[in-house]
């Protein structure tokens, strides 16, 4: 690379800095005081994108109608989250964490569906900034001046943000909260209004993030979840809370990406390297490198204070025998009376079972809460399908090796996932997902790329679809016994020991990573098991087994049913995928009645379905005596 | 003092300019009740989560029946016979009484990596023999988190006791208690102690507690060792009544 080459990567990785370092600098802000990861503050910042295209289509494509469309669309987005805010978030304070976590996933599904209807399913390609469209040269190379703009609003943005946050009575207020939530609470704040005033400001700064790249990107209905994926990775290189951190973190990774562009392919020692397709992955391998270094984040500091932490999981119960007889029972009886939809719709629910309790498993009794869960479901499948088709191995072979490829990940991802708790270990399974993710979606000689692979028939002897669903529901069966075994084992108790107290557990001698670690790889192989079984099922797979949205899914199946209770989990991933098939059928817009009625569940049972109706059960019991 | 279970030479520590430790030693003997105080700040906490590894000394040599200990972690610490109480109570607030015993009893004996065996049955009665001994069997259903913080408190003595330890550090093991709970449970503590031949390593601000329950007190006070002998010397000791009472009187 010459000297002038490598300035213009640099000022293209600044330009591109400059939107992630918007976008996560709100997500940040939002996080410190609320505590809430924000999953649709990607959603945010895709309507900040649509707003300004309608916007400068509706002001007139001169400078003054695009720079008042592109402010006017970030207020517009400041007011979305100031909804989102008051309508649900603010109801859900007091639930536990990952049930705000559901909440903003299903605001996702909302904004995605409102989206679709407002501005179609086309991809919108916006003006460019009138008066900008030039280029400037450079070193002999062009560089558009609007992307030199943008280098120049980066370093703007985090100026004023730093003083409103060290200048002004919001921003000391802010920075308070951000330390100690409940110190600020018992001064006497109001914390409904700082929360929403920040709220406001941080989706103003999602939205004025996408505003700014209409010029440069198309809007369309895939971005919600990459920018929140992005996001999450730079405020969590950059360190949680932490806006420099952020504006760091957004520079480096900016960078990196646009020099991986541009270096494209090299040939070192007779291989073929090509760096341009690292794009996908180098933020996510930055981040690795960066948690295992540093597991608070360049900039950051330890998790803040918080007092009234959760309450205490309550205590686990095992299901009962008697119970679970029956359900076998029922399960095997269904295809008898039922037709040939109904047995594949229950192939599909016993798959997604065994993947949702096996997340669970993980983030309820051991809490470890995963965002990349899909990774081993979908490296399972794809292990499948790969030794049967390319491998040549028989079908059963493939079937039952394919959980071990999976668990083999696990073993590599957890050693790194256990060095770390909390959020930040939510965001490095999300980066181990979606590294997973991009090799598969970019190796298009193995796994076919986008396409996915096709043919992968079970033997004939399985074919028959009933047949195909008992071989099913033994292997999920005989997956979601084994773990809810282990779960009553000393190994299982070891887990919730480490849950409830690390200290206590390091204290009686127990090496408590090295049985998180086994812990990863369990569930990691039998969800491998639950996406073989469901590959086989559906005859092709995709990249989308592995993509973010099939590790939110397992996330509304767990935390619609209940994390609190074993059989929660089971009811989700049934009730999810039902839904999902029966109001798929007769709308297009399934995304917005799944996110409304898993709003209305959130709001009306903090403690997941089967918690909910248990303690209604318990109100009803207790009444009655 | 050869015969010492737990023996301390030269402990320091700093945290960036503060001189949290400087230059503590002392020895605890099988059987001994030995108190450390001094005022809030004196550096107490720090001197015990070096004794069990939680924190690394600056320099110092911690002995263990004649093992350096230092730079072991905390879990392979307990695996030589030492077990501790939190100031802040630290147990599974998930698990039943019963079954944070248990744990304790598991880890003791190495068997916590079975898979499929069930938990429950194995170290019952030893977990109940245990919890009898600290007058909480009669909860031992009952989840930890429920509990009150007096009873918490026993819970962790069980637990410490499980590993058959030959020293126990109890890090301010009565604070949160009634003052009628407080001398019950360091009474029951000598007792077992007495019984058993443990070394008993404890801080504590009820004086009461200390002058009545210690064989011997030591006193830190800014990092520093300033006194230390029987109860009686102790209270006689003009540098602990100035760092007590003020230098006034």
């Amino acid at each position: 690379m010459t000297f002038a080459s490598i300035i213009i990567q640099l000022l293209n990785g600044l330009a591109a800095a400059a939107s992630l370092f918007l976008v996560s600098a709100g997500l940040s802000l939002i996080f410190g005081v609320t505590r809430i990861v924000n999953f649709a503050h990607g959603s945010l910042y895709m309507l900040g994108l649509y707003g300004a295209y309608t916007l400068i289509q509706a002001l007139g494509r001169t400078p003054l109608g695009f720079w008042s469309a592109v402010v006017l669309a970030a207020l517009l987005v400041g007011l979305a989250g100031v909804l989102i805010e008051v309508l649900v978030l603010r109801r859900i304070y007091r639930a536990p964490e990952l049930f705000q976590l559901l909440a903003t996933f299903a605001v996702v599904l909302v904004i995605k569906d409102i989206a679709l209807f407002v501005w179609g399913a086309e991809d919108l390609v916006g003006p460019r900034a009138p008066g900008l469209s030039m280029a400037v040269e450079i070193l002999g190379k062009r560089i558009p001046a609007y992307d030199l703009l943008l280098i120049a609003i980066g370093p703007v943005v985090l100026g004023v943000m730093w003083l409103l946050l060290t200048r002004t009575r919001w921003g000391a207020l802010v920075r308070a909260a951000t330390q100690d939530r409940e110190m600020v609470g018992a001064l006497g704040v109001d914390q409904a209004k700082l929360f929403t005033s920040v709220f406001f400001v941080g989706s103003v700064l999602a939205g004025l993030g996408g505003a700014l790249q209409i010029p440069r990107e198309p809007a369309n209905l895939d971005l919600d979840l990459a920018v929140i994926a992005d996001a999450f990775v730079i405020t969590v290189v950059g360190g949680l809370g932490s806006i420099g951190g952020a504006f760091l973190a957004a520079i480096i990774i900016g960078v990196a990406k646009a020099f991986c562009i541009g270096i494209g392919t090299v040939t070192w020692f007779g291989f073929e390297i090509s760096f341009s397709k690292l794009t996908l992955v180098v933020e996510f391998l930055i981040m690795a490198v960066v948690l295992v270094a540093r597991p608070y984040g360049l900039l950051g500091k330890p998790q803040a204070l918080q007092r009234l932490a959760a309450d205490p999981a309550p205590p686990l119960t095992a299901p009962s025998w008697k119970i679970a007889l029956v359900w076998v029972v029922l399960l095997l009886a269904v295809p008898l009376v039922a037709d040939r939809y109904v047995t594949i719709l229950l192939t599909d629910i016993v798959c997604f079972a065994l993947f949702a309790v096996s997340l669970h498993f993980i983030m309820g009794p051991a809490g470890m809460v995963s965002f990349g869960h899909a990774a081993y479901f979908g490296l399972g499948a794809y292990a499948a399908g790969l030794l049967f088709k390319s491998a040549g191995l028989p079908m059963e072979a493939a079937l039952l090796l394919a959980p071990l490829c999976a668990g083999a990940f696990a073993v590599v991802y957890g050693w790194f996932c256990v060095r770390l708790s909390g959020v930040y270990l939510a965001m490095l399974t999300l980066a181990f997902a979606q590294i997973s993710w991009s090799v598969v979606f970019q190796w298009d000689s193995l796994t076919g790329g986008s396409n996915g692979v096709f043919g992968i028939w079970p033997s004939a002897w399985l074919a028959d679809k009933t047949t195909y669903y008992y071989l099913a529901l033994a292997c999920c069966g005989t997956g979601i016994a084994l773990l809810w075994r282990v779960l009553f084992s000393p190994f299982g108790f070891v887990l919730r020991a480490g849950r409830d107290s690390p200290l206590r557990a390091e204290a009686i001698g127990i090496d408590l990573r090295g049985f998180q670690w086994a812990a990863f790889v369990l569930v990691g192989a039998l969800a491998g098991l639950a996406g073989s079984v469901y590959a086989f099922s559906k005859g092709s797979i995709s990249p989308s087994t592995i993509s973010i949205g099939q590790s939110t899914d397992g996330l509304i199946m767990v935390l619609l049913g209940g994390v609190e209770t074993l059989t929660g989990p089971v009811a989700g991933a049934a009730i999810y995928t039902w839904l999902r098939d029966v109001v798929a059928r007769h709308t297009d817009f399934w995304r917005a009645v799944m996110g409304g009625v898993i709003l209305l569940i959130v709001l009306l049972f903090p403690q997941g379905l089967v918690g909910g109706l248990k303690a209604l059960f318990l109100r009803w019991k207790e009444q009655r005596a | 003092m050869s015969d010492a279970v737990l023996q301390v030479e030269g402990l320091h520590k700093a945290f960036g300019g503060v001189q949290a430790v400087a230059d503590v030693s002392f020895a605890v003997a099988a059987g001994e009740m030995l108190a450390l105080i001094g005022p809030n700040g004196a550096g107490k906490s720090t001197c015990f989560n070096m004794l069990n590894g939680q924190l690394a000394p600056d320099a110092g040599i911690v002995r263990l029946a004649g093992r350096d200990i230092v730079g072991l972690r905390p879990r392979a610490v307990w695996r030589l016979g030492v077990g501790r109480t939190f100031q802040i109570t630290a147990t599974f607030v998930s698990l039943s009484v019963r079954e944070n015993v248990q744990m304790a009893l598991y880890s003791h004996a190495g068997r916590l990596r079975a898979l499929l065996q069930r938990f429950g049955a194995v170290f019952r009665a030893e977990a109940d023999a245990l919890l009898a001994q600290v007058g909480m069997l009669d909860q031992a259903e009952r989840p930890c988190g429920v509990l009150a913080y007096g009873d918490l408190k026993r819970v962790e003595l069980a637990m410490a006791l499980a590993n058959a330890p030959r020293l126990l550090l109890m890090d301010e093991p009565t604070a949160g208690m009634a003052p009628k709970e407080r001398v019950a449970l360091m009474e029951l503590t000598a007792g077992l102690a007495r019984a058993r031949n443990i070394a008993v390593l404890f801080t504590e601000h009820d004086m009461d507690v200390v002058f009545s329950q210690a064989d011997r007190i030591i006193v830190l006070d800014r990092g520093e060792l300033i006194a230390g002998g029987t109860p009686a010397q102790v209270r006689a000791n003009p540098k602990v009544r100035a760092v007590y009472l003020g230098s006034a009187h």
